[in-house]
């Protein structure tokens, strides 16, 4: 069962500028945005780790200060019963990131709604559209500085 | 039935006002359209069952908005469903009627200040006549609803058709 400075080493190997976040639960590498797919591939296919299985990809965003955004991938290997966290920063503006479709398929959904939400593009990914807002919607409504339309189809969207 | 009993076997005559006999067939059957879009579905389902009974107000679902006379808008209402909300009222057959159920529905509800996506409101896509207050109104609640409507209906004249005006003056109001 691979522990956490085992897993650090294992994302060493293939992305050598990688942080860790020890405070968050589960914990957590920190890779550039760059490396993503090559670290997601080994720690899908490595026997030593074998993380079968994306629990969870969210957005987050940082605000105006921070002037950044993150996509963090919660990870579980059901072998090993061994839970990580993958987090990557991201500018602010125009946040691209290459999509982990290829290797678990169920983040299809998962990056739709990240795009949806706070406008990360996933390249590489087959069908990136909103998810659960209308086609035509204006925004993204979890980015810190969202306002929304006043007119949604001759709707007025405020109280 | 105790004083009409046996005074019509000699073919007997009624006389009343058209509008009392066509209101009164018509708030005796009025059939709600099957039709949900949140938790207040659950308590309007409630409201079917034997223990409410709304089958002896001669209501009974029916699954198609074509022969459906109330629209009971039971939950919220997103942006992305007014379009369908929309549809199925203008599907309905005139004299139609809408009962706006719970907090949601009547003014966007705890959605009312950050829920970009819910309209505040059904009145701002469809003329509501009843607004049932509640999150969720007991069956109850929307039996009192049904009973205000019957009294609405009761009071209809065929010289005045409310529901196209009512429609005007709501598109006006969000034009």
């Amino acid at each position: 069962m691979p522990d956490f400075p085992q897993l650090l080493e294992i994302v060493k190997n293939i992305s050598p500028d990688v942080t860790s976040d020890e405070k968050s639960s589960p914990k957590a590498v920190i890779i550039p945005a760059g490396s993503l797919t090559k670290v997601c591939t080994e720690l899908h296919q490595n026997p030593a780790t074998y993380f079968d299985m994306l629990s969870c990809l969210t957005g987050i965003d940082n605000g105006l200060q921070a002037n950044t955004m993150e996509v963090v991938y919660n990870l579980y290997s059901i072998p090993f019963n061994v839970s990580l966290a993958v987090k990557v920063i991201l500018p602010r503006e125009n946040p691209v990131i290459d999509s982990v479709t290829s290797i678990w398929r169920t983040a299809d959904w998962h990056e739709r709604e990240a795009f949806d939400m706070f406008g990360i593009q996933f390249k590489g990914h087959r069908d990136l559209r909103r998810i659960l807002l209308p086609a035509d919607w204006q925004g993204y409504p979890l980015r810190k500085d969202y306002t929304h339309q006043e007119y949604y189809r001759n709707i007025k969207v405020e109280y | 039935m105790g004083l009409l009993d046996k005074r019509f076997e000699h073919g007997g005559i009624i006389i009343t006002k058209a509008d009392d006999l066509l209101n009164w067939a018509r708030l005796s059957s009025m059939w709600p359209m099957t039709f949900g879009i949140a938790c207040c579905a659950i308590e309007f389902m409630s409201t079917g069952t034997t223990v409410y009974d709304m089958d002896r107000f001669g209501m009974a679902p029916f699954a198609s908005p074509r022969q459906a006379d109330v629209m009971i808008v039971a939950g919220t209402v997103t942006f992305k469903m007014a379009d369908r909300i929309k549809r199925l009222y203008e599907q309905m057959p005139e004299p139609r009627y809408v009962i706006s159920m719970g907090s949601c529905s009547n003014c966007g509800g705890p959605y009312w200040q950050h829920g970009y996506h819910v309209v505040k409101g059904v009145d701002r896509i469809v003329p509501v006549d009843i607004y049932v207050p509640g999150c969720p109104p007991r069956p109850e609640a929307l039996i009192g609803g049904f009973l205000k409507l019957q009294e609405k209906i009761r009071t209809e004249s065929l010289k005045a058709p409310g529901a196209i005006e009512r429609l005007l003056e709501n598109q006006k109001q969000h034009a």
